[in-house]
């Protein structure tokens, strides 16, 4: 009986060894601690798909070509694009498609160089350092300009196509960006895109994702809301979102620390009363109501 | 004539496959892989050329098959390349692996030159056939 016979005869366990690659765990981590994201997760769960019954096949000596696992991730400012490619590289390695549990993340300052002769090397020694693991591009579009034909990102580009198409098994790239350079980006540079097998593009979050958002980031850090506190981001959420320059968790992130500051202020102003743990940990509505995004619309009726 | 030197020198030359292995295991030590070249066989010349610098800083032997692969583009059957392992536990880098991984097509070999000497002393010294040309065009093309 040949090899692939003798393996059509026994059952596989798909389960144990979806059990065994230890993937399971990542995927449920990523479900708990990203919020929303469903497409992103859906995708996601189809790689690790492919890539557990692709390890199955060859090991019962199937013989299938390495699948292509160069990514983009396009979306806006604070969707989760970073956290996501770290994740990847977790799964990636628990499937044993990278060797190294490594995401080595750079711009294009670590890949142009400054003068003529300086790009090459430059790349080649990133390009390198993140062999065997997950290169990640931030903003990779930049490594793109055409206003001047005579910009270096041009060449590293070059470099970056070579060692996609010739060192498929050593390294994963994954761009990012912003939706639409991203897509200006790939239209210029239509090599790029056809050595890219998954654009997964990250949605922004609705309002109740970015309120549970801030409620897992104030838990990591030991801190709460206040049922008026949650219900005063709530209405900040909503001004904020119809600002310009949303960027989505990076915002939050940034209203919780401004509330934080507020709430040390508060506490400190205050200091002749004894203070509770309580107090120490949660965030009421005065921190998030003294916040100039949610002053403004009133300032506008009044006017 | 094939010649040998460093690690490994009782065996056959070694495949790509058994290359990356040894590569493997030294940056599972934590030493800085180095590809040398030279086209001047002769076993006191112990400063080969450097391809590039030390690659300090790696964690996969991927990316030293790359470079050396570059060598190789270069230099392939007009020069020997070999690969060293440098250790800097002790505080300095000391050469702990250094292995042949490619040879010119053709080696001529070395010419034994004798030299009578006072009284009836004789000396001899060896000379690679390949040096008595140039730098540069020793081997092939």
């Amino acid at each position: 009986m040949s090899e692939p016979q003798r393996a059509n005869a026994a059952t596989i366990d798909l389960e144990a060894e979806f059990r065994a690659s230890g993937v399971g765990e990542v995927l449920d981590e990523l479900d708990r601690q990203l919020v929303g994201l469903a497409p992103v997760k859906r995708r996601i769960r189809e790689i690790a798909a492919l890539l557990l019954v692709d390890k199955v096949r060859r090991e019962r000596g199937l013989a299938s070509r390495p699948p292509t696992l160069h990514m983009c991730f396009t979306g806006n400012p604070g969707t989760g694009k970073t956290t996501v490619a770290q994740r990847m590289a977790d799964i990636l390695h628990r499937l044993g498609y990278i060797r190294t549990n490594k995401l080595v993340s750079v711009t294009r300052d670590d890949l142009v160089g400054q003068y003529i002769g300086h790009t090459a090397p430059k790349t080649k020694e990133v390009l390198k350092k993140a062999m065997g693991g997950v290169l990640f591009i931030d903003e990779a579009y930049y490594l793109y300009r055409p206003e001047n034909e005579r910009d270096y990102g041009q060449e590293a580009i070059e470099i970056l196509l070579q060692v996609m198409e010739n060192q498929r098994d050593d390294l994963v790239v994954i761009l990012a960006g912003y939706g639409d350079r991203m897509e200006r980006f790939f239209q210029a540079n239509p090599g790029m895109r056809s050595r890219i097998a998954h654009h997964i593009e990250f949605p922004d979050y609705s309002k109740e994702e970015l309120l549970a958002i801030a409620e897992l980031m104030l838990s990591e850090q030991n801190y709460r809301f206040s049922p008026e506190g949650r219900a005063a981001f709530a209405r900040y959420l909503e001004a904020r979102m119809r600002q310009p320059h949303f960027a989505n968790a990076r915002s939050v992130r940034n209203a919780l620390d401004r509330a934080r500051l507020r709430h040390a202020v508060r506490l400190f102003e205050s200091r002749g009363r004894a203070l509770t743990l309580d107090d120490l940990q949660t965030i009421g509505p005065e921190e998030i109501l003294a916040s100039r995004v949610l002053a403004r619309p009133e300032e506008e009726r009044a006017a | 004539m094939h010649i040998t030197q460093g690690t490994f020198s009782f065996l056959p030359p070694l495949t790509d496959e058994q290359i990356k292995k040894q590569i493997e295991y030294c940056i599972a030590k934590g030493w800085a892989v180095n590809i040398e070249f030279t086209d001047d066989p002769h076993p006191r010349n112990t400063y080969w050329e450097m391809w590039g610098l030390p690659m300090f800083d790696l964690t996969d032997a991927a990316a030293v098959m790359y470079e050396l692969n570059e060598c190789r583009k270069v230099y392939k059957g007009r020069a020997y390349i070999r690969i060293s392992a440098f250790d800097s536990s002790p505080g300095w880098e000391s050469l702990r692996l250094s292995f042949i991984t490619d040879r010119p097509d053709d080696e001529p070999g070395f010419d034994l030159r004798r030299e009578e000497s006072r009284g009836r002393m004789q000396r001899y010294s060896i000379r690679a056939y390949a040096t008595e040309r140039p730098m540069g065009a020793r081997y092939g093309r």
